[in-house]
Order: C-alpha cells, then sequence, then structure tokens
C-alpha cells in the first residue's frame, strides 16, 4: 500500500477514536501522522510481534498527546484490535489518553509530561553505543514542547554524547493551546537554536514523504553528533475545518463535524 | 563505636556490584565526588555518565538506559533526586516501572551548612506516594552494603537515601537486609522507638540515657519505609503502650506518616519525632540536631516527658 493511503487511513481512525471517545488531541495528532506513517511503514526495523526485541529501532512519541495517530499505526500493524479502536480513553483500556507502555509495550515510552521523550531518548541511544548496536532512536517532539527546559538539557547532553544515531523531529505546526507558539512563547529561530546545540539540522516538509524520507536518509550519513528533523506541517492536517485551526488542539469533532471529516478522508473506511 | 560514612560505602559497593553486573551503569549530575560515585566512574570510565547539572535528563537519561535491559544506579543529592525531578521519576521512572536505582546523599540535615535549600524533608513523603517506587533509609554503613546488593537483583525502580557523614556502624558484618522488614535491636518496656536512617543509632543512644533513669524504651530499625513492616508495627502497638517515630524528615509523610497509616486503633499511643512543618536552617550537623531538639538528649527528655504523663 501506498504510504499516502496508509495515512488517510490513519488519519480516518484517529478521527474515528477521538469522535467516539469525545475528547483527544486531533490537530497535532494529524499534523504528524505523514512522518509516523513514513517511519513504521518505510524506514523502522522492528518486529510487530516481539516489542521487545534488543535490535529494533525505537520511536519515542515526545508528544504523547497525540498518541490516537500512534494507535490508528498500531492498529494497521494489527496490534489493536478494530473494537479496541471504540475504547480510547476509556476505563481498562489499552489505549490510554497518553500511552502507556506497561498495557502496550509497542509504544516504547508512556509520555504526556511534555519535555521528558528527548532525555529518555538520549538514555537508549547511549545505550546502544555503548553495546556497539546499530539501531536508531527516532523522539517526536512538539514545536510547544521545546518550550520545556528539559528538552534543552536532553539537547546539550545527546551533543557531549556524540549520539548520531538518535534523530529528532520536531513537528513545527505552528500552534499550541493557547494559540500561536511565535505569540505564546517564540521557539523561533528553532533551527538555529538546535545548529548552536550541535546538531545536526534538517529542514522539511513534514507532509512530503520524500522530503521525509530523503531527510532520514541524510541524518543517517551523519556521524558524531544527533540530527534534528524540523519538520514544517499543518495542524489538523487532511480535514479542510480542521486545518490550522487552534481549537482542533485539544476538542474532538463533533457528531457532525465527523461526518464532514468522514467525507473528506474518503468516507466511510473501517465502519 | 566505630563509624562509617554510608555514601563511602556506597561508591565503594558500586565499584564492587560493577564487577558482579556487567550490565549496570551509573549515572550522575556533577556530584560525583560528594555522592562518592566517582569510585566507579575511575572504574569503569565506559559505564559512568556525568550529565551535568541537569537533574531532570540525568532521571530521563537513567529510564532511557534502563529500558534497555541494564541496571541504573542513579545518584544525585536527596533535596534535588526527590523533588527538582519529581516529574520525571514519577513520569520517566515509576510509571512504566523502570530499572532505575536512585541513591541520594546528603539526605535531611546532614547537608548541614548548606541550609534550607539543601536539606530535604519531604523526599522520602514524595517518593513513598509514588506507585511502583520503594523507599529506603539504611540506618548505617554495613546496612548500605547489603541494602545496594538487594536491590540490584529486584527489578523496579527504589529511592535509597544516605547521610552525609560518617555515623556509628550499628549491625555486625553478616547483616542482611529484607525489603519490607523492620529489626528489633532493643526491646524496652514502657515504650520502643521505630527509628530510620542515621536517627536509629541517635534513638539507641537516647535508649541508652532513658535506661540510666530506669526507663527502658526500645528500639527498632525500620530502614524500609516503602514497603513498611505493617505486620512488625501492629505488633509492636499491642506490645507497647508507646511509639516513638524518630527520623531526619518532616513528621509528615515520611517514617512517621507510614507508621500512623498502619498503626491499629489500639492503646498504643504514636509520637512521631522529626522535623516538624518547617523549613531548616544552616549549621553542623551536630549543632542542627541541637537545634530542632533530634540530638539523643533532648529525644531522651521528650520520650521521658510523654512515658511520664
Amino acid at each position: 500500500m501506498e504510504l499516502e493511503e496508509i495515512s488517510r487511513r490513519v488519519r480516518y481512525n484517529t478521527l474515528y477514536m477521538i469522535t467516539k471517545a469525545g475528547s483527544g488531541h486531533p490537530g497535532g495528532s494529524l499534523s504528524a501522522v505523514d512522518i509516523m506513517v513514513t517511519l513504521y511503514f518505510k524506514v523502522m526495523r522492528y518486529k510487530v510481534e516481539d516489542p521487545f526485541w534488543e535490535d529494533r529501532d525505537r520511536f519515542v512519541l515526545s508528544k504523547g498527546h497525540a498518541c490516537p495517530a500512534l494507535y490508528a499505526i498500531f492498529y494497521e500493524l494489527g496490534i489493536i484490535k478494530r473494537e479496541e479502536l471504540d475504547t480510547l480513553r476509556k476505563p481498562g483500556s489499552r489505549l490510554q489518553g497518553h500511552p502507556d507502555i506497561k498495557r502496550l509495550p509497542w509504544a516504547e515510552f508512556s509520555s504526556g509530561s511534555l519535555g521528558q521523550g528527548l532525555s529518555f531518548g538520549v538514555g537508549v541511544a547511549l545505550s546502544g553505543k555503548m553495546d556497539r548496536k546499530d539501531y536508531y532512536t527516532f523522539v517526536m517532539l512538539g514545536d510547544g514542547e521545546s518550550q520545556e527546559g528539559q528538552v534543552w538539557e536532553a539537547a546539550m547532553s545527546a551533543r557531549k554524547f556524540k549520539l548520531d544515531h538518535l534523530i529528532g523531529i520536531t513537528d513545527r505546526n505552528r500552534l499550541q493551546i493557547d494559540g500561536g507558539t511565535e505569540s505564546i512563547m517564540p521557539i523561533d529561530p528553532i533551527a538555529d537554536k538546535w545548529r548552536a546545540f550541535g546538531w545536526n539540522v534538517i529542514e522539511i516538509d513534514g507532509h512530503n514523504f520524500s522530503e521525509i524520507t530523503g531527510a532520514i536518509e541524510k541524518a543517517k550519513e551523519n556521524s558524531e553528533s544527533p540530527t534534528m528533523i524540523i519538520a514544517h506541517t499543518i495542524k489538523g492536517k487532511g480535514v479542510s475545518f480542521m486545518e490550522n485551526v487552534v481549537d482542533f488542539h485539544g476538542k474532538a469533532p463533533t457528531v457532525q463535524e465527523w461526518e464532514k471529516a468522514k467525507v473528506e478522508l474518503g468516507g466511510d473506511y473501517n465502519e | 563505636m566505630s563509624k562509617l560514612a554510608m555514601r563511602d560505602v556506597y561508591g565503594e559497593v558500586l565499584v564492587e556490584l560493577g564487577k558482579i553486573y556487567p550490565n549496570l551503569v551509573v549515572v550522575d549530575a556533577d556530584v560525583s565526588k560528594s555522592t562518592k560515585t566517582i569510585g566507579f566512574a575511575k572504574t569503569f570510565p565506559d559505564r559512568f555518565f556525568d550529565v551535568g547539572i541537569a537533574e531532570a535528563n540525568l532521571m530521563g537519561i537513567s529510564a532511557g538506559i534502563a529500558s534497555t535491559g541494564k541496571i541504573v544506579f542513579t545518584s544525585t543529592f536527596s533535596v534535588f533526586a526527590s523533588g527538582r525531578a519529581y516529574d520525571q521519576v514519577r513520569q520517566s521512572i515509576a510509571y512504566p516501572g523502570r530499572n532505575v536505582k536512585i541513591v541520594s546523599t546528603h539526605c535531611g540535615l546532614t547537608a548541614g551548612e548548606d541550609g534550607a535549600m539543601h536539606q530535604s524533608f519531604e523526599d522520602m513523603a514524595l517518593m513513598r506516594s509514588i506507585p511502583n517506587m520503594k523507599v529506603i533509609a539504611p540506618c548505617d554503613g554495613v546496612e548500605v552494603k547489603s541494602v545496594l546488593k538487594n536491590i540490584a537483583e529486584i527489578p523496579g525502580p527504589f529511592y535509597v537515601r544516605l547521610a552525609r557523614p560518617a555515623t556509628p556502624v550499628i549491625f555486625e558484618e553478616s547483616y542482611e537486609f529484607k525489603l519490607g522488614r523492620g529489626t528489633v535491636i532493643k526491646e524496652g518496656k514502657e515504650g520502643i522507638i521505630i527509628a530510620c536512617g542515621l536517627m536509629t543509632a541517635i534513638a539507641l543512644e537516647a535508649s541508652d540515657l532513658l535506661s540510666k533513669e530506669g526507663i527502658n524504651i526500645g528500639v527498632v530499625s525500620m530502614s524500609s519505609i516503602k514497603p513498611v513492616d505493617t505486620e512488625l508495627i501492629k505488633n509492636l502497638s499491642e506490645q507497647y503502650k508507646f511509639i516513638f517515630s524518630c527520623e531526619d524528615h518532616s513528621i509528615i509523610g515520611g517514617l512517621g506518616g507510614a507508621i500512623a497509616e498502619v498503626l491499629p486503633p489500639t492503646n498504643a499511643k504514636l509520637v512521631r519525632l522529626g522535623m516538624e512543618d518547617e523549613f531548616g536552617d544552616t549549621g553542623k550537623f551536630e549543632e542542627l540536631l541541637r537545634f530542632y531538639r533530634l540530638d539523643a538528649e533532648s529525644i531522651a527528655e521528650k520520650i521521658k516527658s510523654a512515658v511520664k504523663k
């Protein structure tokens, strides 16, 4: 299946789950979908049947609120069953409001308190380097998330330890709950910041599959320093009335909105 | 009584453990000379990481390393390990149950002259309330050794708090720490002190002072703060009229709090001795013990007035 087609299905199920749950974070899930789909269906090495395989590439979703997109990918991979899609954010579900690796070890990291994923990724990459493993650690951060100080502690340490198998991806959708990132707490010039911390920086269109793949290939050629891919994205990507609308950061679509979104995403898939 | 600094023992045992476990890694945040992880750093430079003055990152990196199947010992001062990095300990380490052993030093009043900003009286309360987290406050250098060997074998997160200065050795070399078990060091008559950390030695001293006045007060070492020895506490509450908890920590949420939570409604009266609901002060450790009336003489006086009422 083409990556575009997988992304469409993932977007569909992401919104399906959030609508069914009545709460969740559609905007930042949809902006991250194309990157995550590329990682899981083109780039990463892993075994679905063995989430603890020690040579696997790791994907750390530091912006844990985008987990519906991760769950939708896990559904495509057969990790999650059809009926589980109806349990997002319900008591006892494996699909917690933010990922819980004890119930869903494929998620790699129990994120949700922003700013912590990159430090975890540094630890994973550091251990891999110690053991001369060749796995890659991918960490996806939100752009608003980079307002957390811990991100920069991690940034410094990744450079110190020369973690060239650590690849960060910033989902640069320019919006956070209270408004635009540049009005709430400016993070620009974000690429310069990462460069100043000694990272290799690549800027791409985060919805262009060949650019995403190309950036990761380039990052892998790099040695001694970690890479940060600044992926310019559109919050709410794929649903016209959600795109660039800050209110869809943390608000579920109504049933009427879902009906509209469904049509835009290719209709009645999976129901 | 011979003396040993718990942190010195920690430094030495880490090197021993490093030889036993090739997958043991140590991470520190720019205080390796004080926490004594420096010994490990020199012996196993490839398995030691200094992350600088960045405690949040310290906990996150530790969690990441642990996720790959390694045993991680992580050290900084108690006040920073528990407070500065609370959220990282909670989210990155405890929630997923990572195999990270947080061994903190300079606990409570032993941060001494550095004053209130460095003195942790809330650390056990904070760590104890996190699910999956186990909390230990060893009472002497011998116990530190046993605790470390023990927790290296038990998967999952631990918080261990160690004192800075040399403190009296209480246990014989053959002593073995058991998680969730207290040790009755000395039986009493009018009451019994349940102590943890370096306060156990001071409790023993207080007990000696009281016995000279004909008051027999027993002493229990309760180094396992979580899980606490519920059965022993229950038995003691049936046996004694007075139970005195004794800790260099706030009387809220630490050992005293833990005892209060499991004490059955019996005749035993619990008197919590420790830091009241307040921040510390600056001074030498021994001076501060007297300042806060936690030295042996003051404790003996407090116990005497309680049992004589």
